[in-house]
């Protein structure tokens, strides 16, 4: 479901070119569990960047679901990313403003989701993940673990087919890191695509398939048994 | 997005930056009250002139003696002439128009007034019956001066409220005797006090038959004639009738001078709006600084949200909505502070109309419809370029939050 044609990104620091992928070849299906491994520097985080919408290619193609995504403008890639694509971030991104509740509420309200429907969603989320006494909280009152929650119940919200998850344990300690990765896991039985940014080789190796990049490439590409 | 989230959603983050939310609704609404006191009294000098003005009385043509020439020296100056003074015959002749219906000739001067070991200067009005009616002044007892003869030189007077309370106290004058200069007047009524109209103040004036004053101040020539039109439209035929029979009773010399009270009112008026205007513009002035603060701090928040944008892209949010998001922030702000403006505005305006309850204090509807157009278009103005510059930011560049 996702397909990744010769992609190469480049930025230009300076007066210099920087090439952060190079002529990425990849194909992820539907209930993968990808993870992507590298020492920073590697591209690893441009990488998600470009599968997540958030960023275009220098050259290449992308399609998602048969379609090609990279000359979309930028109206069609947000509802892309609406509809298709939850983002897992390192540092939760939680509005720090609004409670739980509403965090979860956010992608639904931006996409305009009906008042009730939008309710029963949140509630069940919040059930899911058991954060119902939690839900009137703002994040500064919860746990790191509590926070990482949310935000994955914000990014299952939408029920996307895809989930990105940029070092989400990076913020927290190991039982609780081990918890989300559960939580995610347990999503890829639902048929969720799961992509993982990590440079944990321990937590890298829980995937199915495994990507290791160096200098923007991807080196190796290990399909564990598991 | 639905409209009524977009403005939850705005709402929520003014609420969640108290103090800089507060602060720029101050600014909005010290900007918007200033907008509509100003104007409020403004406005109120110009009805208090107003109102002054037809206490003088309605339809009125006023005539003096002499003629203002803008056009160099007049022909009679170089003579040597002095211009022809108003009699009292000028006055009586006046009532030949139609367009006229009554008359007051009008002769001042200053004499003593005295009664036993009391004595005091007083402003003398020599004049008529009519003066009563058409001045729109009332009696507090006795008669006024009788509405027979103008030629007759009777002695008797009318006392103002307080040259009554000087020279008999508490009692009234009524019937009594008093001197002006070397004569005996008998006081036969006092008027009620109505204080001051003009810098005139008619509680300090002894009003004679104008034949006596003339004999008291040896004179022959009126210091006004009081011209009352029959009615509003009648005014201007009035002014025209009451040029062509003096200037015939003189010798076809133009040396009167006739002005309708209404073309002094409008004088007036357009005076007192255009200063109205000109308070209100500098208090616009306020707003628009304002609004140039509401920029400023939606710049301010933009740059402090950085992240919250880049999350909204990354959730599906279009530019579009990000834009419409900042740009509710700021309309609801001047929307509020306008709202707090026009109660600060109109309650400031209670305030005065309690200090000063002779001027009739009101803010005009336009000065408050643009007031609150204009609060609403520097906060609507001002917001496009910080919600511009929130929509346009790189999303990976701003959730790394840089």
């Amino acid at each position: 479901m996702i397909e990744l044609l010769n992609i190469s990104r480049s930025f230009t620091v300076g007066d210099q070119q920087v090439t952060a992928l190079r002529d990425i070849n990849l194909n992820i299906g539907a209930g993968d569990y990808v993870s992507i491994m590298g020492p920073s520097g590697s591209g690893k985080s441009t990488l998600l960047n470009l599968i997540g919408l958030l960023d275009r290619p220098t050259s290449g193609v992308y399609r998602i679901d048969g379609g090609n995504v990279t000359d979309l403008n930028d109206e069609q890639q947000a509802r892309v990313r609406s509809e298709k694509i939850g983002f897992v971030f390192q540092s939760f991104h939680l509005v720090p403003r609004l409670s739980a509740r509403m965090n979860i509420e956010l992608p639904l309200m931006l996409a305009g989701v009906a008042v009730d429907q939008r309710r029963a969603r949140v509630e069940e989320l919040l059930k899911n993940y058991g954060l119902t006494d939690r839900a009137d909280h703002r994040p500064d009152q919860l746990s790191g673990g509590q926070r990482q929650r949310v935000a994955i119940a914000r990014a299952t919200s939408m029920r996307p087919s895809v989930l990105l998850a940029d070092e989400p344990t990076g913020n927290l300690d190991q039982t609780t890191g081990r918890e989300v990765i559960n939580l995610l896991e347990q999503l890829t039985e639902q048929n969720v695509t799961l992509i993982l940014v990590t440079h944990d080789p321990a937590l890298g190796s829980r995937a199915k398939r495994q990507l290791h990049m160096v200098d923007g490439q991807i080196v190796s590409l290990t399909e564990s048994s598991r | 997005m639905k409209f009524i989230d977009v403005v939850q959603f705005a709402a929520a983050s003014l609420r969640g930056s108290r103090a800089r939310t507060l602060l720029m609704i101050l600014a909005m609404s010290i900007g918007v009250a200033a907008v509509v006191v100003l104007t409020a009294l403004g406005e109120g000098a110009r009805r208090y002139v107003i109102n002054q003005f037809s206490s003088l009385g309605t339809n009125l043509v006023l005539v003096f003696p002499g003629r203002t020439e803008t056009a160099g020296i007049g022909p009679g100056m170089l003579l040597g002439q002095i211009p022809r003074e108003l009699s009292l015959d000028d006055a009586q002749a006046l009532l030949r128009s139609r367009a006229v219906g009554r008359i007051a000739p009008l002769t001042i001067g200053s004499s003593q007034i005295s009664r036993n070991a009391k004595n005091r200067e007083v402003i003398v009005l020599g004049s008529t019956y009519n003066l009563l009616v058409i001045r729109h002044m009332s009696l507090g007892q006795g008669q006024f001066l009788p509405a027979g003869d103008v030629h007759s030189s009777e002695s008797i007077c009318v006392l103002g409220a307080k040259i009554n309370r000087e020279l008999f106290g508490n009692e009234s004058g009524v019937g009594k005797q008093i001197r002006l200069g070397d004569r005996r007047f008998r006081v036969i009524g006092v008027m009620t006090s109505q204080g001051e109209s003009m810098g005139f103040n008619t509680d300090e004036i002894v009003i004679v038959p104008v034949a006596s004053a003339h004999i008291l101040f040896n004179t022959s020539g009126l210091f006004r004639i009081l011209v009352e039109a029959r009615s509003r439209d009648t005014i201007e035929q009035a002014k025209k009738d009451v040029e062509i029979i003096l200037f015939a009773r003189h010798n076809g010399e133009k040396d009167v001078t006739v002005v309708t009270q209404d073309a002094v009112l409008a004088t007036f008026d357009r005076i007192l709006r255009a200063l109205t205007l000109a308070v209100g513009g500098i208090a616009a002035i306020s707003l628009a600084v304002a609004g140039i603060l509401i920029m400023n701090v939606m710049l301010i928040a933009v740059s402090q949200r950085v992240q919250e944008i880049g999350l909204l892209k990354a959730l599906g949010a279009p530019a579009a909505q990000i834009r419409n998001l900042f740009f509710t922030e700021a309309v609801l702000l001047s929307g509020v502070g306008s709202a707090v403006g026009l109660i600060l505005g109109e309650a400031g305006v209670l305030v005065i109309a309690r200090i000063y309850p002779s001027l009739p204090v009101a803010a005009p509807w336009w000065a408050v419809l643009a007031a609150i157009f204009i609060s609403l278009g520097t906060g609507i103005l001002f917001s496009v370029w910080p919600a511009r510059s929130a929509a346009r930011l790189d999303p990976v560049t701003a959730l790394a939050g840089r």
